[in-house]
């Protein structure tokens, strides 16, 4: 069997560099070491296919002896394709308990009081607001009957805008 | 006809695991389609083990691409057996989780994702029993992790985060470990048949054979929860709803013995590490039942007495020989019946005291006389008192034991047979202590001397990790209690149809006794 020393000397490194990392405490290192350790055992077994040859298509005129070994490329695909799908769980895994120590499980809770009581107080204001602005709308009215369609036009927007802020 | 029906049994839970998760909002849907799922790989599994046993092993190149170029499937009797017993447990659990899940509608655990993550871990279990390859036994070890690491961190609470997080690591570094194991096999001998392996393992140097078992054994001993590889299942296990946990502790650790088995009996039929086996078995015992002492919390104590048990199987193996492996492959039935009957009792006692702990629940017999039954006939089992199958699967180790050191000349291997014989009965011994003062705390102690209550038995048991507590509901849906019966109705079966089991179990164990008959079952002519 012969082995490429550059794709050995790749494999060492990242053999080493991966589980050095991945024997740090932080999730995310971790990870991080995981996908290189993985990326280090994906090289080993394409390693094991020996040498390189031609595409492993059989037809007239190609050797079988000339193609490289196909198995291991099979491998490696699944087991990037695994790789890949427990790395999207780990993320949301360290996103998951990013968020549980930043805000703990109170971070998962909308205060019902708390927002019941905001919503009630908007509520009143705007029913305030608006009681106060018809009153006035009715007094201008009153005052002066050849502007009022003008004002009546212009007033709904200035409220909307007064309850936005 | 049976070769069409072995495809079946990991399509069928995939496929239902994709109907269930189109299906999310419908829960009554999803229920229907995992129960129905699980039912029909039952009955095929009774179907394929029937043909097993009448020698008609089934065996599937799948895609018609023959081996060793193709997959094999291979269901002999022992896949058969592990099948059609996996397939019952997951049901009856589903049923359990079913009644759980109706009756804590919107509570902690967000269901829709619940029934597409067991079926799936149901394919993966499925699909290691009938790998005929070692690249799809790990695809099928991978199945079966990824929807575990899901199960386990079910809701994401912090504190089953935290606990899935150990778990989901360990096994990330053993998928590794096993996946380097099949590139250095497949770079020694260029397959990764199992039956191709089994002849070319044998021609290779002795000390190349030594490495390659050797990280086989160290992937799967992780999975397994073998002594020295054992630290991180009671620390993750306990913390996940108690129907994953039942499956769990049932399931997926025999999915490493029975690893272990076709490793030993197959692919090294002919390179023996038994005493290696003999020792970490006896360890795993010991150290196993002497750390379930000192737990307060049933959980736990449980998750202990699972990792001392798995040693009884490793021991089972390491004996080897026709009655070891029928032995072996006995107490693997019946532990993981009996194991999933205790976590799924301990559910109901969750449930109707409130909490786990030996210190916090008193008076349960009076208040439920069925729960007392309930936890009382299996913890005599495992326990291993007779007539309970417990016994019986511990008898026919120990009678196996006896025969190897009887019949060796090596005065040192004797003994160590010994050794390891004791350890077991005494293991027993302190399993039946743990478990029956836990019982006699619950259940025998009255509800008003639990104020102050003083013991030397409970001098030196220590509290879980502060965990979250649960508000005892005093109903008990009729589906958990029903699936509960159900299993120990199981246990009791095995007891008492231990004869024919046996045989059957001494039947599977003479196919493995012999390597040439697996390898003769894949290549029928003959191999190159």
């Amino acid at each position: 069997m012969t082995a490429s020393l550059t794709l050995v000397v790749l494999m060492a490194v990242l053999f080493g560099a991966g589980i050095s990392i991945m024997l740090e405490r932080s999730l995310t290192r971790v990870l991080i070491g995981f996908l290189l350790v993985g990326n280090a055992v994906n090289i080993l077994i394409f390693l094991m296919s020996g040498a390189p040859g031609l595409a492993p298509i059989l037809s007239d005129g190609v050797e079988p002896d000339e193609i490289s070994d196909p198995l291991p490329q099979v491998f490696v695909l699944t087991a990037i394709v695994i790789n890949l799908g427990i790395t999207a769980f780990m993320l949301a895994l360290i996103y998951r308990s990013w968020w549980l120590a930043q805000l703990g499980s109170a971070g998962d809770l909308v205060d019902d009081e708390e927002e019941l009581a905001e919503d009630a107080e908007e509520a009143a204001d705007l029913i305030r607001s608006s009681a106060a602005d018809d009153a006035a709308i009715q007094e201008l009215i009153d005052a002066s009957g050849e502007e009022a369609d003008e004002l009546v036009v212009q007033s709904p927007v200035a409220d909307d805008e007064e309850v936005r802020r | 006809m049976t070769a069409s029906l072995v495809p079946l049994v990991v399509l069928l839970p995939l496929l239902g695991a994709a109907v269930a998760l189109i299906l999310g909002r419908y829960r009554r849907v999803q229920m229907g389609v995992g129960v129905a799922v699980l039912s029909v790989v039952a009955i095929i599994a009774a179907v394929l083990l029937a043909a097993a046993d009448a020698g008609e092993p089934t065996v599937v190149a799948v895609g018609g691409w023959e081996a060793p170029f193709g997959i094999v499937l291979v269901v002999d009797r022992l896949s058969a057996i592990m099948l059609l017993i996996s397939a019952i447990v997951l049901l009856v659990v589903l049923v359990y989780a079913v009644g759980q899940g109706v009756a804590d509608r919107h509570r902690e655990t967000p269901v829709s994702i619940f029934h597409p993550s067991y079926l799936i871990l149901s394919a993966g279990v499925f699909n290691a029993f009938i790998a005929g390859d070692l690249f799809n036994l790990y695809v099928g070890f991978e199945i079966l992790l990824a929807a575990s690491y899901v199960l386990l961190t079910l809701g994401g609470t912090g504190e089953r985060i935290r606990a899935g997080v150990t778990y989901i690591i360990v096994s990330l570094v053993s998928s590794l470990f096993f996946l380097s194991a099949i590139a250095l096999v497949y770079g020694a001998t260029g397959t990764a048949n199992i039956a191709q392996l089994s002849v070319r393992i044998a021609e290779l140097p002795q000390h190349v054979q030594l490495i390659l078992h050797l990280l086989l054994l160290m992937a799967f001993g992780i999975k397994a929860a073998v002594f020295p590889l054992s630290f991180w299942l009671p620390d993750s296990y306990p913390t996940a709803p108690a129907p994953v946990t039942a499956v769990f502790a049932g399931l997926l650790t025999k999915v490493g013995v029975y690893a272990i088995i076709r490793t030993e009996t197959v692919i090294f039929a002919e390179h023996d590490l038994s005493i290696l086996l003999m020792v970490v078995g006896g360890l795993t015992m010991l150290i196993g039942i002497l750390g379930a002492l000192t737990q307060a919390d049933i959980k736990r104590l449980l998750s202990f007495t699972l990792v001392s048990h798995i040693g009884y199987m490793i021991f089972g193996i390491a004996v080897g020989g026709e009655l070891g492996l029928a032995a072996t492959i006995y107490y693997v039935v019946h532990h993981i019946t009996v194991q999933t009957t205790l976590f799924l009792t301990t559910g109901l006692i969750e449930r109707f005291g409130g909490a786990t702990s030996i210190n916090r629940l008193a008076g349960l017999l009076k208040a439920s006389p069925l729960l007392g039954i309930l936890f009382f006939v299996p913890a005599l089992n495992l326990g291993g008192i007779p007539p309970f199958s417990g016994f019986l699967g511990k008898t026919g180790l120990f009678l196996a034991g006896a025969d190897e050191a009887n019949g060796t000349d090596a005065a040192g291997t004797a003994w160590l047979v010994w050794a390891v014989i004791a350890a077991g009965a005494i293991t027993s011994l302190i399993t039946l202590y743990a478990l029956t003062r836990f019982w006699n705390m619950v259940f025998w102690r009255g509800r008003g001397e639990l104020e102050g209550y003083e013991s030397e038995l409970l001098g030196s048991v220590q509290e879980a990790p502060a965990g979250a507590t649960v508000t005892a509901t005093r109903t008990t849906p009729v589906l958990m209690v029903a699936a509960t019966c159900t299993l120990v109705a199981l246990t009791l079966a095995l007891t008492i149809f231990a004869g024919p089991l046996f045989e059957l179990a001494g039947r599977a164990a003479e196919n493995l006794g012999d390597p040439s008959v697996y390898v003769s079952l894949v290549f029928p002519g003959g191999i190159r």
